[in-house]
């Protein structure tokens, strides 16, 4: 079953055409990773899905993002239920300057969740999902700035999920981080497809075949190929996805 | 072999000497007008001064306390709303190419440049001589609000340009709107640098004399209401003085003035600080 289907999507940012006539179908419940070098359009793609690019001035998309069965960028779409639906861990952790629990819990009571138990209760789940509860179970309102850059990611992670989103968008979430953060990361990663699906840009091949079920290669704002994992990096089918995952280029 | 080079360094050492010397000679500069202020006037400090009432005999400084803490008050209520609003306009909602925005700066710009007598001189024409009020504390708020609106613009954007755009896409990206995000994330995140702008607001509007005597006039009373004349601290300072009859006092109202001025610094530190944790 498809979750995420991109049709004919072209995106300019002004004069720059950055995205050219991607179809690509994501299935659910599985890890798609993006790769390919730097400018190539991997993260411009994984920011339309949520429309992040919205905020950026010169703009411009057509095409069609269908996640459920709806087109997300037809005009009757809320944005802010559709950032709910699909959450977004960032490339640099990035926690807001206030306690643990008050990072968590700002996407739930932004969603009008009001009652301190209940609010408690997502709170746990959510750091217990992203394995970190432990970790911070006693220092809940200590500032998330004072955690290392890993547990700062693992907490980002967690306060994505505390909206219950069924799709996680992942613009290379480990690059900032040291082997074993990275490490932790990936782990969770893979236990966390049970339930969501999840989307991740990354930089690096071993960790796109260690963890993905399917990889899309991009290159020039082009997908120049896309399929299973296992497949993609063994038998490519084009000589210019082979010649970058031999580290040929890129 | 690192050797250590033994030859005499004229250039460092001649650089060191002017940064030490710059150094030394600023603070020895800023102590000694603040001990002199405090030698001069805590021997004329008298629990006469902080009568209720001034008259030609006891020139008590407290109608002008009051008066300061008024027109402070005033004054902030006015720019401080309209300043940080136009300063989160200009960083969070205009278009960067809007040219209403780049009008916006080139104004404040130029207006924090501008002599605090001439902001005297149109709170006079427009607030006296247009609308037909008296000399009053109002009127005097009033100019000050409008002398302080470009600091608090100035300060307040720049607080809000260095809240990092990641905080910003993380509000969005869990599903925020703009004006949850701007209220629970950025201006919280911003509230020490717009804190002291409005810090720098208060010491300006504590130590304007040129531009309220012109508005709000030298009487030497607690006002009955705002649209009668009152004098602050440093304007009572300046006519004190200007009399010649009563110096002594006037280094007392200084020192008065002083130990206002460092309080709001330390109150507003304290502030900020609290801000920060919560």
């Amino acid at each position: 079953m498809n979750d995420i289907k991109i049709e004919n999507l072209n995106l300019y940012y002004g004069n720059n055409h950055a995205l050219k006539d991607v179809n690509l179908s994501i299935p659910k419940n599985e890890i798609t990773a993006f790769i390919g070098p730097s400018g190539c359009g991997k993260s411009t793609l994984l920011r339309t899905l949520n429309r992040m690019n919205d905020l950026i001035e010169d703009c411009k998309i057509s095409g069609s993002v269908i996640i459920n069965d709806e087109d997300i960028y037809t005009s009757s779409v809320d944005i802010n239920l559709l950032r709910k639906k699909v959450g977004m861990v960032f490339q640099k952790p990035n926690p807001f300057p206030m306690s643990i629990f008050d990072n968590v819990a700002f996407g739930p009571k932004t969603h009008g969740i009001k009652n301190k138990k209940q609010l408690f209760e997502i709170v746990e789940r959510s750091l217990r999902q992203a394995a970190i509860w432990d970790e911070v179970k006693e220092n809940l309102n200590k500032s998330a700035l004072s955690l290392s850059g890993g547990q700062q990611q693992r907490l980002c992670i967690a306060r994505a999920l505390a909206v219950d989103p069924e799709i996680l968008l992942m613009d290379e979430p480990t690059s900032a981080l040291d082997p074993i953060s990275t490490n932790k990361i990936e782990e969770l990663i893979t236990q966390l497809k049970e339930k969501y699906t999840i989307i991740i840009v990354t930089h690096n091949m071993q960790q796109a075949v260690r963890i993905s079920d399917n990889t899309a290669f991009f290159l020039l704002g082009e997908i120049i190929e896309y399929g299973k994992t296992e497949k993609i990096f063994a038998v490519p089918n084009d000589k210019r996805t082979e010649d970058y995952i031999t580290g040929r280029f890129g | 072999m690192i050797k250590k080079n033994s030859h005499f360094d004229l250039l460092s050492f001649s650089l060191r000497l002017l940064t030490r010397s710059a150094i030394i000679i600023t603070t020895m500069i800023l102590l000694f007008i603040i001990g002199y202020i405090f030698i001069n006037g805590i021997s004329h400090m008298k629990p006469s001064l902080f009568a209720f009432e001034y008259n030609s005999i006891n020139v008590s400084l407290f109608p002008a306390m009051i008066n300061t803490i008024t027109m402070t008050a005033l004054a902030l209520l006015v720019a401080a709303p309209f300043g940080i609003s136009t300063a989160i306009y200009l960083v969070e909602y205009a278009n960067k190419q809007n040219k209403l925005v780049d009008i916006i700066r080139l104004t404040t710009e130029t207006l924090s440049g501008i002599p605090s007598i001439v902001y005297g001189l149109f709170g006079y024409l427009f607030f006296l001589t247009f609308i037909g009020w008296k000399y009053s504390i109002l009127a005097g708020a009033l100019t000050l609000a409008i002398m302080i609106l470009p600091l608090i613009i100035r300060t307040t954007e720049e607080a809000l340009i260095a809240i990092p755009i990641e905080y910003r896409q993380g509000s969005y990206g869990l599903g925020a709107g703009r004006l949850r995000t701007i209220f629970k994330i950025v201006l919280p995140s911003a509230i020490s640098g717009i804190l002291s702008g409005i810090i720098l607001s208060i010491g300006r509007i504590v130590g304007e004399t040129a531009a309220l005597i012109f508005t709000a006039g030298t009487v030497a009373q607690i006002p009955s209401n705002l649209l009668s004349s009152g004098r602050t601290l440093a304007v009572h300072m300046y006519a004190l003085y200007n009399e010649g009859l009563y110096v002594n006092e006037s280094y007392a109202t200084a020192v008065i003035l002083l130990i206002v001025v460092i309080a709001i610094n330390a109150l507003s530190t304290f502030i900020a600080k609290r801000f920060k944790k919560g």
